[in-house]
This record gives C-alpha cells, structure tokens and sequence, in this order.
C-alpha cells in the first residue's frame, strides 16, 4: 500500500492557490498571443499580404533589342546578336562575407576572372549606381550559363541575363559613324531626351547610335514571375513582349565607303573622305582611316586597348578625321576665294591679274607652287592651272573693310559646324583679324593680324582648320547655286521588314545669294582643271567617262610632309555628287588625293576601271 | 458458460465504464489537434517531396500510433509508475546518453538515435520520463517540502538530464525540463524563498555563459544559438537565417488575415516560410486559415490545459497531481514558446507546438502524456465513484 500522505485531502488552499496561479499565467499568456495575433492578421494584414507579394513576385526586365542600321540599299551595317552576360544582384548575395567571397571565388574559377578584382569592380559599380545589377562578364559561353543556373544554391546572387549586342559585320568600314551604346547613366535619366528609359537600360552613348537613339531603342518588355524561396521560378504571371528598335535606313552607301576607305587606306593611312548629293545632303559615304573595329567595343575594353586606339603612333583611329580634323585645305580653298572675289564685285570673270610667279606684299614674297608663272590670266584659266599668284592678289584686295573673303568662308560653312546628324562634330577655324588680334592680346601668338594672314588664306594656307565635309559643304553651295546644305545620314525610320514609317525629312539649307555667273565661271574653271590641258588634275581624269570639275589641294605643314587635298563634283555640267578627299601626307593634290577621287567616283558612278589610276599632274 | 458470459458482460461494463470516466473534453481538445496536425502537415508539404503525402501518411501514422498508447495508459493506474522511478530516471539518462554515443546528426546536431521506420528522440520522451520520475522523488520527501536539500535534490535529478540534452545541442528541449522542474517544485508546495534562490541561481548561471565565460574565452552557447538571441532582440538589424526566418513567419502569419489565403498561401507553398511542416507549423496555420484558424488551434489548446488543470486539482494522490502538473507545464511552456516564436515574442529555440509540429517523438510522447493525464482523470473518477459507494 502506498503511503497515508499520499492520500492527501481533496485540495488543500496552498494548492488551490498554486493552481490558481499556473491558470493566471496560462491567462496571461493566451491573453499576449491573441493580442499579438490580432494585431498582425487583422490590424496590420494587408501590410504582410504585400510582403507576401514582395517575397514571391519579381519583375523580370525583357531588353528590347535596338533597331538596326542598314545603308541606302538595305545591308546591315549594325546588326544585334544574342548573348549572355553574367550579373550579380546584389541584395541576394550572401550577407556574410566569407560567404560572398567564397562564390566570387568560384565564379572566378568557372569565367576565369580574378575574384578580388571582381568584387571590388561589383562594389565600385554599385557605389556609382546603387541598386543596379552589376555585369561580372559578357558573351558568356552558354554551358557556363547552364552550369550557373543548375548549381543556383553554390552561386547565390548570380544570375545570367539575356543580353542582344551590337554586331558590326563589316567591321572596319564605316566604323567611325555608328557610335557605341551603353548603359544609361543617371546624369542620361534626367534627361527628357531619355524619358522612358530605366536605370540599366541600354542607350546609345555616341554617334549614329546616340543622335536616332529614340528610334532606335526599343521599348523594354517585362515578365511578372512567381519565384519560390531558391528564387527558382515556378510560374509567369505576366508577360508584355518587348517591342524592337526602329531600323534607321541611311544614305550611306556600303560599297562606295568601303572602296573609300580602301583608297585612302591605300595612300598614307591617315586621311578622311567626303561624299555628298549636292543637292539633298544626303551623304553617301563619310570615312576616316585609319579605322577599327568597332566590334571590340561590344565588350568591355581594357585600358592599355583603348590607349593604343588613341595613339598617336597608330594615327588615333578613333578620331574621327572626316568631321573632327582640322587642316588647311590647299588650294582647295580658292573656289571659296573665288567666289568672294566675284560676289564682293572686286573682280568679274574676265578681270585680267597678271602672275609673274610671284607677289611680294610688305616686304614679303608669296610664290607659286613650283615657281612657275602663268602670265596674265582671268578667273576660269586661273582657277584650271591653279595660280596661286592670281588668288595672293585677291586675298590682298580682300583684305579690306567687311573683310569679304572671311564673310563668305563663314556663309559657305567654314569655322562651324555642317550640322551632320553626328554629335561629335567640330567647327575647325577661320582666321579673322579679330582672332588673330584677340590672341596677340592674350601674348598666345607673335603679331598681330596682317595682310599675308589674308593672303594665305586665300589659297588655304595658314591658319585655316577644316575638314573634308565642310569643304563638300562649301563646294555644293556654289554646285546648287548657294544653298548651304546640312549633311545627313538618316534617311527614313523603318519597321524591321524594311517597311517605311517615317521618312526623316531633309533639314532646311541655309541660302546664300549667289549670281548665276559666278557659279558658272568656277564650276568651268574647276571643270577645266580636271580635263583641260594644263589642268592640275587633267592627267588623272582625262580618260574618267563622267565629266567632273575638280580642284587640287596642297596644304602646307612647317617640318612636314605637305597633305593632299582633292574636292571634286560630278556630273559636269550639272553635278549630283561632291567629292573631298584628303591624305595627310600625300604630298601634292594631284598626286593622291586625286586619284583616290577618281576610284570613289568610279564607285559612285559604277564606272568599270581597267587599269590602276596613276596620280600626277602640275603642282597646285 | 453463464459465468464467464456474466463476466464477459461485467468487464465490458467496468471498461465502458471506465473508459467513460476518462475526460471527454480533453479527448475532444486532442482529438482537434491531431486533426488539424494532419491536415495542416499534409496541405504544407505537398510540393516537398516526390511522394506529396509522405509528410501526412507519416504524421497520421504517428498520431495513430500515439492514439492507441494514448488510451492503453488512459487504462492503466499510473500510481505504480511511482515505484519505478529509479528505473524511469536511469532509462532516461541513458536514452540520452546513448544519443551522444550513436545518435544520427541532423543539421549540426544529434538529437535522434536511428530505429526502425523512424528516427527516435529520447529528448522528447524524455521530457515524460522526467516528469514522471520526478514526480516520484518528490512524493518520497513530501514530509520534509521546506528543505533545502529536498529542493537541490530535485534541482540536480532534473538539472542533469536538461544539461545532457542541452549539449546534443537542443536548448529548446532543456528549457521544458527546466520548465518540468519548476512546475513540480511550485505544485509540491515549495517554499517561495526556495523560488528567490533559484531564480538569482539561475541569473547568475546566465551572466556566466552569456557574459563571463565567452569573455574568458570559453564558448557555451553554439554560434547559431546566439544569432537566434541577437535576431530576436533586433530583428532590424540583423539580416542573418534567423533574422530571415523570423520574418518570413511574420510575412505568413500577418499575410494570413482574418480568415487565411487557403490554397494561395505562398509563403508556404513557396518554402519562403522554413520548417513550416515542424517549428513552424503555427505559421501555416495562420497563413492558410488566418486570425480564424489560428484562434481555433489556440482554443483547442486552452481547452486542453484547462483540463489538465482541472485533472491536476481532482488528482486522487500526491503523485497524480505531481504528474499532471508536470504534463501541464510541459504543455503549456512549448504552446508559448513555439507559438511565441512564429509570432516574434519568443526567440528561435526550437521547440516543437505539441501535437501539430510533424514528428513522431513529439507526437506520441504528448499523447501518452495526455494518456496518462486521462488515467489521472480516470482514476480520480473511480475513487470518487468508490466513496459514494
């Protein structure tokens, strides 16, 4: 039997009292939890139901693929390609960093990346652009994306993402136009220019890319998914397609670039070519050489790359000679002289100067070219055998109240810019006393403005800078009887198949009032340069089928080699196309300047050439 | 033939009998719960296995199994335990030491030794023995309750095992041995001052391993275990697994509403929700059924220590009531806590909610517990019915 007090009286008050207390506690404690559950499911609900939402849903940001470029005849010029790119999010990285460098480490291992450089570049970025979603590495091999994504527990954070890249696939040829795109920056995003676009998207950063960026860029698709706590998607809830960039159809033509390209490529490499409609402003092909491939720009570059594409040594292919050069353009620049001389009524076309060989001016002795004298000559045979004493005189008479010669370079477009739809274009200079005398003020030059300043302007020597589209520029507005056109290269906006949208109107030319017989009497004095006898380019284009009308140029450069300048336009009479060529160092005009002319027209006018086009000719 | 049909008849009346003098509402309380368990392990583990009902063909097992246990102690007199106490409490430290000898680890911890079908807790079954021998000791000094060395007495026999379990490491099954303790102490009728003792013991005991010995270099408390802590007193702050795991439980239960999300409880179906089958089964609840749901579970628990109150103060000796309790204690202390913690009162200890968190250990040792709850119920009835005779 157990013990007696084990049989204990029913419920003694100490108990009854302890019991008491337990049930107090329980009470209590129920009391707190449904308090607590109240406040969390009923008061503050929809709040959770959010969070809920926040936990499970991701909007998943579908690029839109730009639109294409393709030239006058519909070739591709920039095309997209597929890729993948390797990004990491950051908020789903590992919190600790042991963590976090252990999967960089393996990341590192699988791209063959250094995992310190790598995160100190993810932390860099993420400083500059808070929220992003760093790229770790471009074009990545599609079995290291399935790799990554199979073994998502090992790479948390680290997630591929479909990229669309600019693809060039004629390489070198046109480089300079097309510009690169980039992520948007966020000085970019405040911009109205940019509205629509979001932080990570992709917009054109230079060029042709940056200047039609609107039509461009696409319009972003987004996928609503569900994902579960791995992140690993389990259902899409929503998609909107992403819709394609316009395609943006230029006036470029492929085969006459490319054959321009080439024929400069084949002078001395360093040299820029314009061709233009003279009377639309289309252009029809815009290089400079050396060029590069702008393929290399679709990824990220190193520094030692892209300081060797800047060097001097290998003649900045980046720089873009054609609208960015600034040279003295030889005797190129007479037509402009030519047509102040008429237009201020110093002289007409008949006005007879007289060209012993040379002019001496203050005490100074400007020569001809070759030391030749051409006797007494008016404008036309003037302009044909390229007097440089005929123009020495008019850059003397010019240089008078009004200063004409520098009114009409100005009118014509030189000193500013053509107005390309090109963004990094640049005006060159036009000297002008106040110039001259502006930096005499400032001790940046030895004297002030003179006459000869004036006299070597006269025939594109000196001080001059511009660049082979604004001498097209110049040429035709006196070709169009004075409209000063702005060169372009969009054409028309298109949907993918080709089809027009939006024809890209013709921006308006600037008018200059021009007499008839002052067009008429260059053009003919230009004509004759290329076909008559004694014309300085006559040796390279007598046997050409089109007629044209062409000047030479020889710009001089103290202790170098003098650069080569051609400016031509065809058809003569009525010409369609200007021509300007120049060679950095091609010696003179005639030499190769004009024979890379006479291969450009050949292009632009599909002329069967047989043999190799000798240059040669008289000294300009 | 009429004689042993008269018995036949005789002993189903006594059975039926006794068997109605079991407690009902207790058995409705539990019969709820299990209910609920096996839906609600069934519904949050579908997409966790190849085999949907694996989850739920396990816990209905356990549950049957623990049924049946249930009503078989619900027979049987439970004063004789009292004479086994020795035995009980060796069978004890031995379960657990046999952990520390071939126990299976599961994350970072052995808590479970490898049996047949399934792997076995003695922590969990533990937490029973302890109440039962315990019970037993105290019983044996009843007369000498205002002692100091009765109340260390007991403080050491319950002490042991809890520092044993705590080592596995399971903190949260220690925490209800301590908890068992203090129940059966305080319904002995144990002095207050012994109480103050205690407590400033037990404070001191705290400084040491949280504050003194990680100062001197000597780590008690595991990393994740002091995260846990961290995590519960700045949730903010700390973006850590607890951190995370607190508030995705928060992000399920709030999400849950008035009356729950049903099948569109994503926090769980999307396993944003961690141990939702286990630790934090509460949350499921109130994802899928909101403040309804939950209140329901809450109530079924309110319902069951109420009874186990009400069994403890008809008990029909010392050593039953001792028992009940303990058993009410036990229940009472991992209803708190568990709840507590998917609802961001309590830190991450790791305690199961007794009869809804999926586990066969858990699952059959509450029931044999309220199995010999009932045998208290059954028992005090009979005497009852015997003096009225």
């Amino acid at each position: 039997m157990y013990l007696d007090n084990e049989r204990r009286p029913t419920l003694t008050p100490q108990l009854a009292f302890r019991v008491a207390v337990i049930g107090g506690v329980a009470l209590v404690m129920f009391a707190i939890i449904f308090f607590r559950l109240w406040y969390l499911q009923v008061l503050s609900g929809d709040n959770y139901v959010a969070a809920a939402r926040e936990n499970r849903v991701r909007e998943i940001k579908i690029e839109a693929p730009r639109g294409e470029i393709v030239d006058r005849h519909g070739v591709a010029l920039v095309e997209n390609r597929n890729s993948l790119s390797i990004k990491v999010t950051p908020d789903k990285l590992p919190a600790k960093r042991a963590d976090r460098e252990e999967v960089y480490r393996r990341l590192g291992k699988l791209l063959g990346l250094n995992p310190r450089r790598m995160e100190r570049r993810v932390e860099r970025e993420l400083k500059a652009l808070p929220y992003s979603k760093p790229t770790i590495k471009q074009d990545v091999n599609p079995n290291v994306v399935a790799f990554v994504l199979e073994r998502q527990e090992e790479f948390p954070g680290v997630e591929p993402e479909r990229e669309s890249l600019r693809e060039y696939p004629h390489g070198l040829i046109g480089a300079h136009l097309f510009g690169q795109v980039g992520e948007v920056s966020p000085q970019e995003l405040k911009d109205t220019r940019f509205s629509g676009v979001s932080m990570g998207d992709r917009v054109g950063k230079a060029g042709i890319e940056a200047e039609y960026d609107r039509f461009l860029r696409g319009r972003n698709g987004a996928a609503r998914v569900e994902v579960d706590a791995l992140g690993k998607l389990t259902k899409t809830l929503r998609r909107v397609q992403p819709a394609q960039g316009k395609q943006l159809r230029l006036s470029l033509d492929l085969n006459v670039q490319r054959v321009g390209q080439q024929a400069l490529a084949g002078g001395t490499g360093r040299g820029a070519f314009a061709v233009m409609n003279v009377r639309n402003g289309e252009v029809v092909a815009l290089g400079s050489q050396p060029s590069f491939d702008p393929n290399i720009f679709t990824k990220p570059i190193s520094q030692k790359r892209l300081d060797a594409l800047n060097s001097d040594a290998l003649g900045k292919p980046l720089f873009d000679r054609a609208i960015q050069g600034g040279y003295p353009t030889g005797s190129t620049f007479k037509l402009i002289t030519a047509t102040a001389a008429l237009q201020s009524g110093l002289i007409t076309p008949a006005t007879p100067l007289s060209d012993p060989g040379s002019l001496t001016v203050g005490g100074v002795t400007f020569e001809n070219a070759g030391g030749v004298a051409h006797g007494v000559l008016s404008l036309i045979p003037a302009l044909t055998v390229s007097s440089d004493v005929f123009f020495y005189q008019l850059g003397r008479d010019l240089n008078e109240k009004g200063m004409p010669l520098q009114l009409w370079a100005h009118r014509l477009g030189i000193g500013r810019r053509t107005g390309i739809d090109l963004p990094a274009e640049t005006s060159g200079l036009l000297p002008t006393p106040r110039w001259r005398d502006n930096l005499f003020k400032k001790k940046l030059t030895d004297r002030p403005w003179s006459v000869g300043d004036n006299i070597n302007l006269s025939v594109g020597q000196g001080d001059l800078q511009a660049n082979p589209l604004q001498m097209a520029v110049a040429y035709a507005a006196i070709a169009n009887g004075g409209r000063v056109l702005r060169p372009r290269l969009g054409l028309r906006i298109e949907d993918a198949t080709g089809r027009a949208l939006q024809e890209l109107d013709a921006p308006t030319a600037r008018r200059v009032k021009l007499a008839p017989e002052t067009r008429n009497s260059i053009l003919e004095g230009l004509h004759g340069a290329a076909s008559a006898p004694g014309g300085t380019s006559t040796p390279v284009f007598q046997d050409f089928p089109i007629p044209i009308a062409g000047k030479t140029g020889t710009a001089e450069h103290v202790g170098k080699a003098d650069q080569s300048w051609y400016v031509a336009l065809a058809p003569y009479p009525n010409p369609r196309y200007v021509v300007a060529v120049t060679d950095e160092a091609g010696g003179f005009g005639a030499d190769t300047a004009a024979p890379m002319t006479r291969r450009i027209l050949a292009a632009l006018f599909d002329v069967k050439e047989t043999g190799l086009v000798q240059g040669g000719g008289a000294p300009d | 033939m009429a004689a042993s049909t008269a018995t036949a008849v005789k002993d189903f009346r006594e059975s039926s009998e006794r068997f109605l003098r079991i407690d009902p509402l207790m058995l409705l309380a539990t019969i709820g719960l299990i209910a609920a368990s096996i839906y609600i392990v069934g519904t949050a583990t579908q997409d966790d296995r190849a085999d949907a009902n694996y989850f739920l063909y396990r816990q209905a097992a356990y549950a049957g199994v623990g049924f049946v246990l249930m009503l078989l102690i619900s027979r049987f007199d439970y004063s004789r335990l009292r004479e086994w106490k020795l035995g009980i409490y060796a069978f004890l430290i031995g379960s657990i030491l046999l952990v520390y000898a071939m126990g299976v680890s599961a994350r970072g911890s052995k808590r479970a030794i490898s049996v047949p079908f399934f792997s076995f807790q003695p922590s969990e079954l533990g937490k029973l023995l302890l109440i039962v021998a315990l019970a037993g000791f105290m019983v044996d000094r009843i007369r000498r309750l205002g002692d100091r060395e009765t109340t260390s007495r007991m403080v050491l026999l319950a002490v042991v095992p809890a520092m044993l379990v705590i080592g596995q490491p399971d903190l949260g099954s220690g925490l209800v041995y301590i908890a068992i303790l203090v129940a059966i102490l305080f319904i002995a009728g144990t002095p207050w001052t012994h109480f103050a003792a205690l407590t400033g013991l037990a404070a001191a005991a705290i400084v040491v391993v949280v504050i003194a010995a990680p100062a001197a270099g000597v780590e008690v408390l595991k990393p994740y275990q002091k995260d846990r802590l961290t995590a519960f007193l700045s949730p903010g702050e700390n973006q850590g697994k607890e951190a995370y795991q607190i508030n995705q439980s928060l992000t399920a239960i709030g999400s849950g509403g008035k009356t729950g999300r049903g099948d569109e409880a994503t926090q769980t179906k999307l396993d944003f929700l961690p141990e939702h089958h286990t630790d934090f089964v509460f949350s499921v609840v109130g994802e899928e059924f909101g403040f309804v749901g939950a209140a329901l579970v809450l109530s079924l628990f309110a319902l069951l220590i109420w009874r186990a109150l009400r069994t403890l103060t008809i008990a029909k000796n010392f050593y039953g009531a001792l028992v009940a309790g303990g058993i009410t204690a036990m229940l009472m202390f991992q209803v708190f806590v568990n709840v507590g913690m998917t609802i961001g009162i309590m830190p991450i200890t790791g305690i199961p909610l007794p009869l809804v968190s999926y586990g066969g250990s858990s699952v059959i040792t509450t029931l044999m517990a309220i199995g010999l709850l009932q045998s208290i119920h059954a028992q005090a009835r009979e005497t009852a019915a015997v003096k009225r005779l």
